[in-house]
């Protein structure tokens, strides 16, 4: 893992210092909210329906049991006793009250954390796979460059005020964990010729104008990556649309001029930047690289018993192949059935924390499914491992299954929702609470947003679900074909909305319909492609 | 019914002009009739709650019923943590923000 040096830790805490003041000028009224707003904001503290609402950042979605025990104790101290994992791997209190909020940041930045680049126009905090060091597939391990990303974006003074927000995933896989290509910036570490470089995509997103990122650039080398990307951004920075906050993203941009307009544009002022050495020399590379050497792997290469029949559940649901032998990726659900999606208690959060510091070399990870990794398990653990977690109700067997979904806050947290989610979530994980049913299922993935944002990836979702408002009632839409993994598309509203029930029962049938005209080992989305969306109609609307 | 709402400054708790002052309880709201927007910029003069706004509401025997549910959904919590609603473990709280 990286640790702060001084100077990253001197910024931190002079973030901390800046902000408490801020804080105590509001509290003492000197200040109106409209001129504090941007001042919170860049501190990740926004106003949701209820509560001030904090968002603390993880970046690459990688932190330490240490780290994870200060998330349990802000949540236990200072908010109602749980957080909140996002679809961007941070995680967010929802009950924080202003004043506590320096405090909060200051025991936050004890353990290298921070809420920075959490909110406001700016590049923010960087996302990868999940598995990143461990995956077996993986060409080189992703975390040193998305570190390098961090520290070159942090604070960044020309992009500190950009057309809009800007979202980058750094991957080093062929299977893509981390919807890079629905990203501003997705980047691909690959080889060629023994070289290590990037795949450059630019201009994918979500929001009320989902886009799946063009491929701007091949390969770039590695030794010109912060160039290249410096210049993508410069470009954006200039002609991204101001004017219009709906079309500020730089997704419309490229939309607009074009790919290949994008692509020159690039290319000319790479030329210019390049001559400005902005890209770190090998030595502060190697130095980065080193936080994240492999683990002291020891464990002898032995299959777990698989005699308890629940445990073999798990291992064969959760649990994934790692590139060292003896080793296994451990997938912690946080989807109870009938619970909420990437909640958290404090206590689970420390069960996760302690399992992490005794089986996986100290180290989690936060997904953008809404789940914890333990990226280093011996497989000699793995049975320890899970009781552990069955006895904190963390054991749910369903990764990549139809419950486990991402539901974004929605209604009943989030001021700019037009209907709730959570309850969705709830009720479909519920009718499809048998195991055997969502296992014959297979992967199926499941996301829901509670308004056009599309914060829960329902583009996205082989299943999507967006609520909106129908003259004040919750009303939603269903999408099929959305994915963002490696064979990234974006999902198909199929028709008319439906009301809460119909939305679970509408789901249904769309298994049903799966299941009849499955051929092989499809998956739902597979036959969807192959079958198109006029059977699921029939059945559905019939 | 007309209501005004707003924020906490320091809790960001939701909370209803009372006539004198806020609650952070709807039962207490006030009808503000055709004041809303006086009051309103009153109490944004005096920065003690974030971004006020009017509702339209009904009055109902247990007090005024907001006519939006985001508002129903401020004035009891989240709908899904009946443990952290303002009243809790009403069964019947279910039914009045739907
Ligand atoms: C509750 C407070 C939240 C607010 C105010 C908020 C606001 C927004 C807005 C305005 C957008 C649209 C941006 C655009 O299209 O330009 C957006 C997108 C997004 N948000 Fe949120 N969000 C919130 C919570 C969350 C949560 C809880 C998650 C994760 C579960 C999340 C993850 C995302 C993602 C992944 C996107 C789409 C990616 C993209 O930017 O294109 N947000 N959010
Ligand atoms: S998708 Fe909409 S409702 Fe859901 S968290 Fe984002 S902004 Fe809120």
């Amino acid at each position: 893992m990286y640790t702060y040096d001084t100077y990253d830790q001197a910024m931190v805490d002079a973030r901390v210092a800046e902000f408490r003041d801020q804080i105590t000028r509001r509290i003492a009224g000197e200040m109106t909210e409209d001129q504090f707003k941007p001042l919170r904001l860049m501190n990740g503290l926004y106003l949701q329906l209820h509560a001030y609402m904090l968002r603390v950042a993880i970046p690459y979605g990688t932190l330490d049991s240490r780290q994870m025990r200060m998330l349990a104790h802000i949540a236990r101290t200072y908010d109602r006793d749980y957080g909140h994992f996002t679809t961007r791997q941070n995680i967010q209190y929802n009950w924080i009250k202003l004043e506590d909020c320096a405090d909060i940041l200051e025991e936050l930045a004890t353990v290298e954390m921070h809420a920075i680049q959490t909110s406001g126009n700016c590049i923010r905090n960087i996302s990868s796979d999940q598995y990143a060091g461990a995956a077996a597939d993986e060409v080189t391990d992703p975390r040193p460059w998305a570190e390098l990303l961090r520290q070159w974006s942090t604070f960044h003074p020309e992009f500190s005020y950009l057309p809009r927000k800007f979202k980058i995933a750094v991957i080093a896989s062929p299977e893509d964990r981390a919807a890079m290509r629905l990203h501003d910036i997705g980047l691909e570490l690959i080889r060629q010729d023994g070289a290590l470089g990037a795949r450059v995509f630019v201009g994918g997103g979500m929001g009320r104008t989902p886009m799946i990122a063009p491929e701007i650039n091949p390969f770039v080398k590695a030794d010109d990556l912060l160039s290249y990307l410096e210049a993508c951004l410069r470009v954006y920075n200039r002609y991204g649309r101001r004017d219009n906050i709906y079309k500020a993203r730089i997704k419309i941009l490229i939309h607009e001029i074009g790919a290949d307009a994008y692509r020159r544009q690039v290319a000319t002022e790479f030329a210019h930047v390049k001559t400005l050495g902005i890209d770190p020399p090998l030595a502060e590379l190697e130095r980065i690289a080193a936080f994240f050497a492999p683990p002291a792997y020891d464990a002898a290469n032995v299959e777990p018993d698989r005699t308890d029949p629940d445990f073999a559940v798990w291992l064969d649901q959760n649990v994934k192949p790692h590139k060292q032998a003896g080793y296994a990726i451990v997938n912690i659900s946080l989807k109870p059935i009938g619970g909420i999606p990437g909640d958290a208690t404090s206590a689970q959060i420390d069960v996760m924390a302690d399992l992490a510091e005794k089986y996986s070399f100290d180290e989690l990870r936060v997904t953008h499914a809404q789940n914890i990794v333990l990226p280093y398990v011996a497989k000699r653990d793995l049975y320890a491992v899970w009781h552990a977690l069955r006895d904190a109700a963390l054991a749910d067997a369903n990764l990549d299954l139809i419950s486990d979904i991402i539901a974004c806050p929605g209604l009943d947290y989030c001021s700019l929702a037009n209907a709730r989610s959570i309850p969705v979530a709830q009720k479909i994980a519920t009718r499809f609470a048998d195991m055997d049913r969502q296992r014959d299922l297979g992967e199926l993935k499941l996301k829901i947003s509670g308004c056009i944002n599309a914060c829960g990836h329902h583009h996205a979702g082989h299943i999507g679900i967006l609520g909106v408002d129908k003259k004040g009632v919750e009303n939603y839409q269903l999408t099929f074909g959305g994915s963002g993994a490696e064979d990234v598309s974006i999902g198909k509203i199929i028709g008319p909305g439906f009301d809460e029930d119909g939305v679970v029962d509408a789901v249904e049938k769309a298994t049903e319909v799966y299941k009849a005209l499955r051929e092989g080992d499809e998956r739902f989305l597979d036959t969807y492609r192959r079958v198109g969306l006029e059977p699921f109609k029939e059945a559905i609307y019939g | 019914m007309k209501l005004l709402t707003g924020n906490d400054l320091g809790s960001g708790a939701v909370t209803w002009w009372t006539g004198n002052g806020w609650s952070i309880h709807v039962e207490d709201a006030a009808d503000v009739g055709e004041h809303g927007e006086a009051i309103l910029h009153a109490e944004e003069g005096a920065r003690r709650v974030n971004a006020p706004y009017i509702i339209d509401a009904l009055p109902t025997e247990d007090g005024p019923r907001p006519a939006h549910i985001k508002d129903r959904i401020r004035a009891l919590g989240p709908t899904v943590r009946t443990d952290l609603t303002l009243k809790p473990a009403d069964p019947a709280a279910g039914d009045w923000i739907i």
